[in-house]
């Protein structure tokens, strides 16, 4: 009973996080400027790595701990370099 | 699926209530992100997710792996105290470029860049010189 429960409970928030993703997705190909890709890529990132502790919780091993946190850490350095270069190029648009 | 069960009912209910919680917070924080209008609208809707969405889903792999392996699972802090340092760093680093860009554009949505104070500055309601 108790399995079952956490089962559908981590199935749901897969489910809301996927719907999640594709929100920051749709802002990514359809941003009406370059900022908001960056910020929808962003989004997409931290949502990435919620849906990769749900898989840590549902499969009970560590490895998915990691690539969250590989993942957490990438997000920001990519975040940062896109701002630093809107900031000072205007090649993009 | 063995080891969620010998995972107990006290350690269960609130594992899925938080999963559900920080996930359901992400989702709003996206569905702001696509529904609000200007950028600068949209800066403050996925931070619902980076702060207490995936603060939620923290504790809750907290709590199962604490409760699974009889020994604190303190590894989950590392994200934790990632996100709240670095998320504030790069939305106000996309803010301000985002700012930048308006304003060399000559936007009208966005107030014009203050003047260069290259004297000291003085009071705001002192009488205008005659």
């Amino acid at each position: 009973m108790t399995t079952t429960l956490l089962l559908w409970s981590i199935f749901l928030a897969q489910i809301l996080l996927v719907v999640a993703m594709a929100c920051a997705t749709f802002r990514v190909l359809r941003g009406p400027r370059a900022q908001d890709r960056v910020l929808g890529l962003d989004t997409l990132y931290v949502n990435a790595t919620m849906l990769l502790l749900t898989f840590g919780i549902r499969t009970g091993s560590t490895l998915y701990f990691e690539a969250a946190l590989i993942i957490a850490l990438l997000g920001f350095v990519a975040t940062a370099a896109l701002a630093k270069f809107l900031m000072r190029g205007e090649v993009i648009e | 699926m063995t080891h969620l069960a010998d995972l107990p009912v006290w350690a269960a209910i609130p594992v899925a209530l938080l999963l559900l919680l920080g996930a359901s917070l992400a989702l709003i924080g996206s569905i702001g992100f696509v529904r609000l209008r200007s950028f600068y609208e949209r800066v403050h809707a996925p931070t619902l997710g980076t702060t207490m969405g995936i603060g939620s889903v923290l504790l809750a792999s907290m709590l199962c792996f604490t409760v699974l392996q009889s020994r604190p699972a303190l590894h989950e802090i590392l994200i934790a105290v990632f996100m709240i340092v670095t998320t504030p760093i790069t939305l106000m680093l996309l803010a301000r470029a985002a700012l930048y860009r308006d304003r060399s554009e000559g936007s009208d949505d966005v107030p014009s860049a203050p003047p260069a104070q290259t004297t000291a500055p003085s009071a705001p309601d002192a009488a205008p010189p005659v």
